[in-house]
């Protein structure tokens, strides 16, 4: 594809769409698929149909709209409002823009959900079919890469990276600039681009949903990063358990491909670059990123120490760029809008959006797209409509197993990188699971370290045997069986598995623990000395006066 | 190759450019603790004993890995890496069946050595008491679960030195076992060469050769000398 076929098929696909009379999206996405998102698109398609109305209305897929737990969500575009909870039965009265029927269905953009969110990684959700790549195009697809190819070196593209102040969105937040720049550097002939789409935290469907719902938007990133780096083929390393965002990625490849966006020779460009994917087998450890260049090298996934770091030496020995899917989400928009825009929005030291899963004790569960930095109570109480009626907000936790929770007195934090880090948590990749005064935060710990230990490699000691004993001890307490000599072995072992584990895996997995003891002490002492679960979820058997 | 100066417990040692600090540190007399390091095999840093501080460095670094440089100070023996240590012993002895008085290799079992050096009289963590098997198929050894730490000496002096790769490692976390192949009775395996080496490098009583009663096996330190420099020197190949 040339730049000017390029320019007039967007334009194309744009004018066509303009003369719709209407647009309507359904939700394809895991979610709404689950709630039946699959008949309603069908139910709506027949009544176009039978309507005799195919030439001016048209009924697509599109990506994740965010709010979840009323799927199935399906926009009108004419109208520009979301409807929840579509029923096949419901396809008249949607064709006809019959919004009365809908009742408080009917979710318009200046619903508090959507009012305070900014997006950018989600910016195509609600408007394009991930299945199209022409509606990718429309959307100005690609243009971003057609710049980087032909118009930009990668110093350029590197230093527009480093002024955008990006972070990775792995949960680690390494500058993406400097990264980029490590493996760009290097002497070695070959490079190669991996973006981990390992998603594995409990609670967290950020990457999964961004491939399932604009999956050229990753494909573009990588691209772009292969161009600054200097490598040829890219790999997707995807999870198993998520076939739906395999099947889509694998489609945008193809499409891609056949448009010339991908392969020999880009935008008539000296720039080649392939893309394949490479599916795991459901280790979370594989998130590693030794771990998962081994994996892909189809080895035995477990990590290896650092260093060599992967920008030195990763895949084959090669020197090896990783990067989060929403990482790579994030370049198209930064080298369309330049650095010093992306660097405009968020936190100063961590600019930019982050998709949060909100999932657990909150009424609106599902994805939101905010700018970093944004209040912890404005994402769980304006957006997500606070914690069901008659309980009160405990605590939230992120950056799941290897995070920690956020307590109430710390509800208006702004959520970045390092004030989350400053209270024993960390940004993570993007899961928010919370938890009210119904969640014992001792089980809370209990489950993760349960986690942790089935997750665990088993190559280095601590983190095999540690996570083991660890959940014993918890596992103990929350059985009301717990000891006061407790208290001193957990702390060794969290010490521990944070200064002698081999892996991230390891170093993190005491998190949970030394997070809730640090915030809820007295729900353990509850536990442990009065044999009672102050949240009433853990069965502790009532002490009588022979076992007391 | 040149020479490096550095200082390791207060001590100054000199060391060739490309060494790990453990091997310089053991070549001047001090002996850092391990359980999957042996010399002559690939190096995996997976039983964390040899840690070491090094100044300079927040995190710990395990030795084994680690090449030295000028002027380096690093410390082997603080209290914290002793407690570290301990800790990770601890945790092997209640990870699985260890119990020495009816062990072929009582007397002569690294784990049991490393214990007694550290000090470790008592286990303070619950032990898990797994339900794991013997192997017993094969002609002359024995492999038995309940004695195995997964230090994967066996997975790579079978790959590294015999180029068989009969053993390696199947599950993962603690349902982690060593497997013939693809998982059969050691006996059954068609990549066994029968040669032994695994028994000989294994730390504890294992892998251990049959006929012998408790306390009566001793490895062959004589062959572990051999595979040290088996490699350089060709010696399979004669």
């Amino acid at each position: 594809m040339t730049a000017e076929v390029l320019n007039q098929t967007s334009q194309a696909e744009r004018e066509r769409q303009h003369k719709l009379k209407d647009r309507i999206l359904c939700c394809t996405v895991a979610g709404c698929l689950s709630a039946g998102a699959e008949a309603v698109r069908t139910a709506l398609q027949e009544e176009v149909q039978a309507q005799g109305r195919s030439s001016e209305i048209e009924v697509c897929g599109t990506g994740c709209m965010g709010l979840c737990c009323r799927g199935p969500l399906v926009r009108s575009s004419a109208a520009d409002v979301v409807y929840a909870e579509v029923k096949p039965q419901d396809a008249r009265a949607l064709v006809n823009g019959d919004q009365s029927h809908f009742e408080e269905r009917v979710i318009r953009p200046d619903h508090p959900f959507y009012a305070g969110q900014r997006r950018i990684i989600l910016a195509n959700s609600g408007k394009a079919d991930p299945e199209l790549v022409v509606d990718y195009l429309a959307m100005g697809g690609y243009q971003s890469l057609l710049r980087a190819a032909t118009e930009m070196v990668p110093e350029e593209i590197i230093a527009e990276v480093k002024k955008s102040g990006l972070r990775g969105r792995g949960g680690a937040g390494y500058p993406t600039g400097l990264k980029w720049e490590l493996v760009a550097r290097h002497p070695s002939p070959v490079r190669y681009v991996i973006c981990n789409a390992d998603e594995g935290d409990p609670g967290a469907f950020m990457n999964r949903s961004v491939l399932e719902g604009d999956p050229h938007r990753v494909l573009e990133g990588m691209a772009i990063a292969g161009r600054a780096v200097g490598a040829q083929q890219g790999y997707i390393y995807a999870r198993g358990e998520s076939p739906l965002a395999i099947a889509r990625v694998k489609t945008a490849i193809e499409q891609a491909r056949r448009e010339g966006l991908l392969g020999g020779r880009v935008f008539d460009s000296t720039f080649h670059f392939q893309i394949d994917v490479r599916i795991g087998a459901g280790a979370y450890v594989c998130g590693e990123e030794t771990a998962l260049i081994a994996s892909i090298e189809g080895k035995r996934g477990q990590p290896v120490p650092r260093p060599p770091y992967p920008p030195e030496s990763g895949l084959w020995g090669r020197p090896t760029l990783i990067n989060n899917v929403e990482t790579f989400a994030n370049i198209p928009t930064i080298i369309e809008k330049g650095g010093d825009w992306f660097a405009s929005i968020g936190a100063k030291a961590s600019p930019g959006t982050k998709v949060f899963a909100l999932a657990g004790r909150v009424m609106r569960t599902g994805l939101v797209e905010v700018p970093i930095g944004t209040p912890l109570r404005t994402i769980l109480f304006d957006l997500g409509g606070g914690v069901p009626a008659g309980y009160e907000f405990k605590a939230a936790q992120t950056g799941g197993p290897a995070g920690g929770c956020i307590p109430a007195e710390y509800l208006d934090l702004p959520m970045d990188y390092d004030s989350l880090t400053r209270i024993g948590t960390m940004m993570g990749s993007g899961g928010l699971i919370v938890m009210d005064t119904s969640s014992c935060m001792v089980d809370v710990a209990r489950f993760f370290m349960e986690f942790c230990m089935d997750e665990s490699c088993g190559k280095c000691i601590p983190c095999r045997a540690g996570t083991v004993q660890m959940h014993d001890i918890l596992a103990r307490m929350t059985r009301g069986e717990g000891h006061e000599s407790d208290f001193a072995m957990l702390e060794a072992l969290s010490g521990l598995l944070k200064e002698t584990s081999l892996c991230g895996l390891g170093l993190a997995a005491p998190n949970p623990v030394l997070s809730t003891l640090r915030h809820f002490r007295n729900e353990y002492d509850a536990h442990v000395r009065d044999r009672r679960c102050p949240a009433g979820s853990c069965r502790i058997p009532v002490a009588t006066e022979a076992s007391a | 190759m040149s020479v490096r100066t550095l200082e390791v417990d207060g001590k100054m040692i000199t060391a060739m450019e490309g060494q790990t600090i453990f091997s310089a540190a053991w070549d001047s007399g001090i002996h850092l603790p391990r359980l999957c390091h042996l010399g002559g095999l690939s190096d995996v840093g997976a039983c964390r004993l040899c840690l070491v501080e090094i100044e300079g460095q927040k995190k710990l670094q395990p030795s084994c890995l680690t090449k030295i440089a000028e002027n380096m100070v690093v410390r082997t023996n603080t209290p914290a890496l002793q407690a570290h240590r301990k800790l990770i012993v601890e945790l092997l002895f209640a990870e699985r069946n260890h119990i020495c008085s009816v062990c072929v290799l009582n007397g002569a079992c690294e784990l049991q050595d490393l214990a007694a050096e550290l000090g470790v009289d008592h286990i303070r963590l619950k032990p898990q008491y797994p339900k794991l098997t013997v192997d017993l198929s094969h002609a002359r050894f024995g492999l038995d679960h309940n004695r195995c730490i997964l230090c994967t000496r066996c997975v790579r002096v079978c790959d590294e030195v015999e180029g068989a790769h009969t053993w390696d490692v199947a599950g993962r976390g603690r349902n982690s076992s060593i497997i013939a192949d693809l998982g059969e009775p050691w006996g059954e395996s068609a990549s066994c060469t029968s040669c032994g080496k695994c028994v000989q490098v294994c730390p504890t009583g294992a892998l251990f050769s049959k006929g012998k009663t408790v306390a009566e096996m001793r490895k062959d330190r004589s062959f572990l000398r051999y595979i040290v420099t088996a490699r350089e020197k060709k010696l399979w190949i004669a």
